[in-house]
Formats: C-alpha cells, structure tokens, sequence
C-alpha cells in the first residue's frame, strides 16, 4: 500500500513540475502576434503558392511588415492584394507587372540535333542526369514537358521539341520556372519589346555548332541598346526589364535572331487545340 | 586513456552497429515517412539528435537519483515519456523565442518527435546497458549521429529510386521498404568490428 502511494505521489510530483514549468514558460516566453503583420496576412490569398519568392503567405506577411519586401510581389492577390497592404503599411505600391513565364530556347528540332537516343524515363528530370540530356546543346530545352505537366493552367504545351507558354492562359505562379531541370524558364513582363531565346552559356562559336538558333555573345545588342539594359554574361545577352523601355533596337541589331518578340497569345489558334 | 577509448567505442558502436533505426529498428516512422528530400531528411536528424541528448540529460538524474532511490524503476517508462513530452514542448518555447531562426528551420520536426520511439529507446537502453552520466551522453550522441546518417543515405537512395522506372507491383512503398531492408542488412555487417578494432 505504501509502495504504492510513494509511486503516486513522486510520479504526480514529476507530471506536476513539468507542468508548472511549461506554463511558467510559456507565460514568460509569450510572443504578442504582431498586429501589422497579422492584418497584412489577412489580404493575401493564402495558398502558399511561393511567387512572391517567399516561403508562404505567412513568410512573405512577416517580410511586408519589416518593409523587406516590396507589396506587389503577390500573383494571385494582384493588383487588389497589393493596394489593400500598401494602405495597411501606409506606402505607396508600384502598379504591379503583368508577368509571364518565358521559355528561354529556340531549339526546335530544324535547327539543333540528339547526340544519343534516350530511352529512359521520360522525364526531363531523369533525362539530364544523363550526361546532360539526349541533346547536342547542354543547356537547351530536353522537351518532355516536365513544366507542362506542372502547370496549374494547362497553359504550356510542347511543339517542335521545345516548350511555349500560352501567354494568355499563364498564371505568371513561377512553378514551371522551379521545376526545369535546366533553368530556362524565367518570369518576363508581358508588355516586353524582346526576349532572349537562348540559355546556351559557351563560347559563340562552340554555341553555334550545336544550335542554329544560339546566342553567340556577340555584344552587338549591348552595344545598341540605349538603355544600357542589355549585358551579356557567360556569353549570354541578358535583359534588365526595370531598364528596358521596348524601343525594339536590339532585336534588329541581333544577328542571330535570339532576340525577338515572340510570345505565343494563344496557342489554340496557333497550333490548334489537339496539341494542348 | 582507458575512459577515452571506451568512449571511442561506445560511441563507434552506436553509430554503427547498434545503429537505432538500421539494426534495433526504432524510429521506424520518421525513418519512412520523412525521408523524401534530403534537407528534410537533415533537419529530422538534427532534430532528433537535440531532443535525445536533452532527454538523456534530463532522464538519467531522474533514474539514479529519484527512481531508483525510491525503488521505483518499474515506473522508468511512463516517468521517461512524461519527462520527455513537456521537454520537447519546453524546448519549443525556449527556442521560439530565443533563437527564432533555428525555431523556424525545425519546423514542425520538434513536436513531430514528442513521443518518437527512438528518443525513448535510447534513454531507456542507456540505463539498462548501466552507463555512467557521461558514457550515456556519449551513447546518445552516437545514436543521434547514427539516425541522421540513416535518414540521409535513405533520403539519397529514395531521390535515386523516384527516377527509375520500377515495376508496377513495387512501386510506391513496397520498393522503399526493399531498400530500406537492403540498407539494414548493409549495417548488419558492421557487427562485431568496432569492439574488435580496439581489442
């Protein structure tokens, strides 16, 4: 009996301790929810899409009330979302970009070959940890349409090898731009003058073997552009669209056509709606 | 010198040959079910390897100075669990308020290991294998060490499995614990070599 209540007793004792000092803690560890932060959390969407280039609503709400992020980062909040916490935060909001995802490669099947013949699994994936993928070019479009098959919209299909956004079905959510094992894809502002179509990194000379298409860091475009939005890195054109004003003249200058406009507004009418 | 070497070994063997997922299979469940990309498979491991030192520091007093002194010892288990329950919510608090960062990295890993077994395995081992204080806490961190290594070999070996093609009848968890079996039976090798290197 004894035994008994001495087994009660310390056992109550040690739950006993360990509960007073969990509530202690929490009491003295207590964190008020910042109101702000709170408050701006409520105008974002909350589905954690990730566009903003934050880990989730909450993330992004926390980064707002510090002012380390600009409001008009929200995709699917829009144009609505930011106005609603620039007046939360009392800051002006830029109106916000209408952007879109850009396949950056024009490697269609005319004008760039296969080295091997891949017949794995058909990811793009699994393909470009096969020595970089089946194609001759090592930073070009692998083409199994592993972003087609992120897209929440349906709004990338493939053609000629090579992946094209519907424009006026993309979301500008950036999932396709995480999911490509090449990097191609990047989020352009849909009112742009030009896009480079080509991710092709070597020399001008070793690109042009591999690809007709390929950019050959050439410096003409750089030299051009008279806003100085142009620099090409790693033998690559690279255009700053805060700079960009859309005066078109890189695209005449460029001799190898990469810089073009070409956004495909819709898809269906072009290559008709079986290849969707 | 003799106390170091012991240590070595205590700690080798516990890494390696007593390793608490591949060959005493506790923590089965973290062991399967967050082992998919490899930074979370890291910061499960971490996690774990945190909360088991803590637990240990915490469980071993209480056995030799309270349960013990008062014959209890029947009582280590729901004692441990107890103890080491509020510990892990304690630790929650401490850090969410301290050192936000790290709160933040472990995310939803800490209360996940509230009542993992392996936590409790290793307390409860380190008391009937009658360790001292310090050979305990270098027991635990040898099977810490040994559940992080675990879960990244699995998580590098899952991320390979994800881009094979696999047969139909074992896709999914069926080729996981295949390979999970494989792995075990890979550590099943190491026994007997620690304690014999230093022989």
């Amino acid at each position: 009996m004894y035994d008994i209540l001495i087994a009660f007793a310390i056992v109550s004792a040690v739950g006993l301790i360990a509960g007073i000092l969990l509530a202690l803690l929490s009491h003295l560890l207590h964190i008020e929810d910042d109101k702000t932060v709170k408050a701006v959390r409520e105008c974002l969407p909350g589905i954690n899409c990730g566009a903003c280039g934050f880990k989730g609503c909450d993330d992004y709400a926390a980064a707002l009330a510090e002012g380390k992020a600009k409001p008009n980062l929200c995709v699917p909040g829009g144009q609505a979302a930011a106005d609603e916490i620039g007046n939360i935060l009392g800051i002006t909001v830029e109106p916000l970009k209408d952007v879109v995802a850009f396949v950056h490669c024009n490697g269609n099947c005319e004008v760039t070959t296969k080295k091997a013949v891949y017949e794995g699994v058909k990811t793009c994936r699994a393909a470009s940890q096969v020595y970089g993928g089946p194609d001759t070019c090592r930073f070009g479009c692998i083409g199994f349409g592993d972003c087609a098959i992120a897209c929440p919209s349906n709004a990338i299909c493939m053609r000629d090898g090579i992946a094209h956004v519907d424009t006026s079905r993309c979301l500008g959510c950036g999932l396709c731009q995480t999911i490509c094992p090449k990097k191609l894809i990047s989020m352009v502002p849909q009112e742009t003058a030009a896009v480079i179509m080509c991710n092709n990194k070597d020399k001008g000379a070793d690109a042009r073997k591999v690809c007709k298409n390929a950019c050959i860091g050439c410096k003409k475009c750089e030299k051009t552009c008279p806003q100085n939005a142009i620099t090409v890195v790693d033998n690559l054109a690279k255009i700053d669209y805060d700079k960009c004003t859309g005066c078109g003249a890189c695209m005449q200058s460029c001799p190898t056509g990469c810089l073009k406009k070409v956004f495909f507004p819709n898809l269906e009418e072009d290559f008709g709606p079986e290849n969707l | 010198m003799m106390d170091i070497k012991n240590l070595i070994v205590i700690l080798l063997s516990s890494v390696l040959v007593n390793n608490y997922v591949l060959t005493r299979f506790l923590g089965i469940c973290p062991f399967l079910g967050v082992s998919k990309k490899i930074d979370q498979a890291m910061g499960m491991g971490i996690s774990v390897t945190i909360v088991m030192l803590l637990a240990t520091a915490v469980t071993w007093p209480i056995q030799n100075f309270i349960l013990d002194a008062f014959g209890l010892g029947y009582m280590q288990t729901i004692v441990f669990i107890l103890v080491i329950a509020s510990l892990v919510q304690m630790l929650e608090l401490v850090l969410k308020r301290l050192i936000p960062s790290l709160y933040k990295g472990l995310g939803v890993y800490l209360p996940l290991i509230t009542t993992n077994c392996a936590v409790l395995g290793v307390t409860i081992n380190n008391i009937e294998d009658g360790f001292t204080f310090i050979e305990s806490m270098v027991s635990t961190l040898g099977c810490g060490l040994g559940f992080l290594l675990a879960m990244l070999l699995f998580s590098g070996i899952r991320s390979r499995i994800d881009e094979r093609n696999i047969a139909k009848p074992f896709q999914g968890i069926a080729i996981t614990l295949i390979a999970a079996s494989f792995l075990s039976l890979a550590f099943m090798g190491f026994g007997g070599i620690v304690e014999n290197i230093f022989a």
